[in-house]
């Protein structure tokens, strides 16, 4: 699993290549919140690159995703494959997540 | 074969029960005496549904072989949940679960935040997990449930093994268990909880063999090995995944409860605002249009975080407008917010500019929304950070004081299996007073009503309809309590006036009775196959005043929000001498029925009484009495003392 990220115009983009499951998710958590903490409050979690996710990933990304709330931002998904897609179904996350088809278009409207 | 015998003795139970039944509630009421008559046909209609349950339990009896090898690189972490109880029954614990032979990592989930068991810990290398920081006291804690999900955000292994305090595993626990899990289904494995302090004839009930047995071995047949809360491997993924399916559901209810009250909210809102103040009213006109719009886009099925996304940015330049608009007006005030923040803020060397000054006024605390409470609930509740919980994300089901229950329930619900291993793996320390051992019976059968009443079995999707009454079985054993007032009061009420509940104690009745009663007792015999069941039928009927605690403080928990009584069950004895006054309504009864049973003989030899129901009553009288008296050797019993060793005196007690 590798973290990288980039500020962008109006966000901030964390990707995560690899496998997001129990062993990685703290990391991605900590790896969030410490970009949070740089002053991005608009993140934008890419997972072109994230072949697999289990439940502790999602649980990790709600993590975030509150932890960007309160720093008065948001987080949103992009760019998810076939198995995260089913993961999120599965766990009826689908209705709390929406799944952008890229990283642009997650903060395009707002 | 003990397969096909239990189940031809499960066939006859049934037959002869329900004829038996039929009959008394068909040909045999007494209507003169409905007020007795009816109650105890009620009673024992309900003890024939709790045999028949039973009877479909042992009926799909699964004896299993023995697991298949563990896959080596299954990452284990073993929890040891404590509270209050003894540092050296905790390290106890934690150093042999060290142990276990299959790689794993130990950890001590302390509820009591205690620096020496910290640093105990440390010292063995055993690692330490306590509440964080999201833990803040104005939220709950959800006692063991609490403590469980606390630490599952700070492991990673992906199955769990989980220990009482008191529970010592064995160094081959997990060997003999994680093979289950190769069947990528499996969420569960399950072992009996089995008590080393516990004499031959065990005067308290603690152990439970028909349970931790057929009971289970019987609910395994159908998919549905109850998680007990201890000596039980669980995995990960599967709990994370009721947590995240619970996390939605909370959510989702909130969002739709706050929608739905935001109307009355706003209008209650624009009738106490000062409406002096046209920007106030300016911005709940902004509120009312987002909380629309919100309730447009959910029914759309847009997703919860951009729904309140959207609301919270819309309310927030709302505010910021008016804030802005209102500056003048409030530059004193400002000046003098400033020079406070100023004050405070500078020891850490952030400088304060107006901007955002204007920025602060803005947020929800200071905002003139804020004083508007109603509004300010519904816009809270628009989120999707469950901010009324520590952890968005809550594995372990906190809707009753029996987590595990509920837990495994919704597991299953979702599609996975259990398993129950049947072999001893652990030795826990059972209750050694009365009362401590009815605080825990108290609190395992509030726990059971809860989740009946909050998640009834019978109705949740997702459960195949065997799992449903297998669940519903164990809740049904907890109303036990008023049938056995009802068992009570009809030989009493005979002896002493006479009235009987049935139309003649004839022929007819004996007929149907007595081959119900014999083949019920034979198939207790035949599923436990020579285990000890008599203690669990005597305190399934003397415990009555608990069971009948249990449901009504259960029920008005759940249906009026009230505290419960809850206490951790303590694991040392309690001190003080016989406390009679535990039992005090069983002492009651008890002694109304040797009255009872004196007063139908005077009657009888004063011709004022029948033989037959004389007899049979005062039959009656003794069965019950020799239940009860169990309860007289609980109350002296003076706790464990190992027959090999000399009797210590315990200092504490």
């Amino acid at each position: 699993m590798e973290f990288s990220y980039e500020v962008r115009d109006s966000y901030a983009e964390v990707k995560a290549d690899g496998r997001l499951n129990m062993v990685s998710a703290p990391k991605l958590r900590e790896f969030v919140t410490d970009v949070i903490a740089g002053g991005s409050n608009r993140i934008v979690v890419n997972l072109e690159k994230t072949a697999f996710m289990d439940s502790s990933g999602l649980g990790a990304l709600i993590g975030c995703l509150k932890a960007a709330r309160q720093a008065g931002g948001d987080l949103r998904i992009a760019a998810v494959q076939p198995q995260v897609k089913m993961v999120l179904q599965l766990t009826s996350m689908d209705k709390v997540l929406t799944a952008y088809p890229s990283a642009d278009e997650a903060f395009s409207n707002d | 074969m003990t397969r096909f015998l239990t189940r031809l003795v499960v066939v006859l139970t049934v037959i002869t029960g329900v004829n038996y039944i039929t009959w008394r509630w068909l040909a045999s009421l007494n209507w003169d005496a409905w007020w007795i008559a009816l109650p105890l046909v009620i009673a024992e209609t309900y003890s024939l549904i709790d045999v028949m349950l039973f009877g479909m339990t042992v009926w799909r009896l699964k004896i299993r072989k023995g697991a298949p090898p563990p896959p080596p690189d299954a990452t284990v972490d073993v929890f040891i949940t404590t509270y209050n109880e003894d540092l050296d029954m905790v390290m106890t614990t934690a150093l042999a679960a060290q142990k276990i032979r299959h790689p794993h990592s130990t950890w001590i989930l302390d509820d009591g935040a205690r620096p020496e068991l910290k640093a105990l810990a440390e010292q063995h290398g055993l690692g330490y997990v306590t509440r964080s920081e999201d833990w803040t006291s104005d939220l709950p804690r959800h006692a063991k449930a609490g403590n469980l999900n606390n630490a599952l955000m700070q492991t990673h292994g992906e199955f769990l093994l989980i220990l009482d305090t008191d529970q010592i595993p064995e160094p081959d626990i997990l060997e003999k268990t994680l093979g289950y899990f190769n069947n990528r289904r499996v969420a569960l494995v399950q072992t009996p909880q089995y008590f080393s302090n516990v004499p031959a004839d065990d005067p308290l009930g603690s152990q439970a063999p028909l349970f931790y047995g057929p009971i289970q071995q019987g609910k395994d047949g159908w998919n549905a090995a109850f998680f007990c809360g201890s000596n039980a491997i669980l995995r990960r993924e599967a709990l994370m995944q009721l947590g995240l399916v619970g996390y939605v559901k909370e959510t989702e209810k909130s969002i739709r409860r706050a929608l739905a009250a935001s109307q009355t909210a706003i209008k209650k809102a624009r009738k106490s605002a000062d409406m002096e103040s046209p920007l106030v009213a300016e911005v709940l006109d902004e509120v009312e249009a987002a909380t629309r719009e919100a309730q447009k886009e959910l029914d759309a099925g847009k997703s919860l975080s951009e729904i309140t996304y959207r609301v919270r940015r819309r309310v927030d330049a709302a505010v910021q407008t008016l804030v802005l608009a209102d500056v003048e007006a409030l530059q004193s005030d400002l000046e003098e917010i400033a020079a406070m923040e100023l004050a405070h803020v500078g020891e850490a060397g952030v400088p304060v500019v107006a901007d955002d000054a204007v920025q602060r006024m803005s947020r929800r605390d200071w905002s003139p929304l804020g004083a508007l409470e109603s509004v300010q609930a519904v816009l809270d509740a628009l989120s999707v950070e469950r901010n009324d919980e520590a952890q968005p994300v809550m594995p372990l089901a906190t809707i009753s004081v029996t987590e595990d229950m509920a837990t495994a329930m919704r597991m299953h619900a979702m599609g996975w299996e259990s398993v129950y291993h049947h072999e001893v793996l652990a030795y826990g320390l059972a209750p050694e007073d009365l009362k401590t051992m009815l605080t825990q019976r108290l609190r395992w059968a509030q726990g059971t009503i809860q989740v009946l009443l909050r998640e009834n079995p019978l109705v949740q999707k997702g459960l195949k309809l065997g799992q449903r009454l297998m669940y519903f079985a164990t809740m049904w054993t907890y109303l036990s309590g008023y049938a056995a007032v009802i068992y009570f009061a009809a030989p009493i009420i005979y002896l002493l006036l006479g009235i009987l509940p049935v139309t003649s104690l004839s022929w007819d009745f004996f007929i149907r009775f007595i081959p119900f009663m014999v083949v019920n007792q034979i198939l207790f015999a035949v599923a436990g196959r020579g285990i000890p069941t008599w203690r669990g039928q005597q305190y399934s009927l003397a415990l009555f005043p608990t069971w009948i605690k249990a449901c009504s403080t259960a029920a008005r928990n759940v249906w009026f929000g009230r505290p419960l009584g809850f206490a951790v069950t303590p694991k040392a004895r309690q001190s003080g001498g016989p406390s009679w006054s535990l039992i005090q309504p069983q002492i009651v009864v008890s002694a109304l029925l040797a009255v009872a049973a004196v007063v139908g003989i005077i009657r009888l030899a004063t011709g004022l009484a029948e033989p037959l129901g004389t007899l049979v009553n005062v039959a009656w009288v003794i069965f019950d009495l020799v239940v009860m008296s169990i309860l007289v050797r609980a109350v002296l019993y003076k706790g464990y003392e190992p027959a090999a060793e000399p009797a210590v005196t315990e200092k504490e007690s």
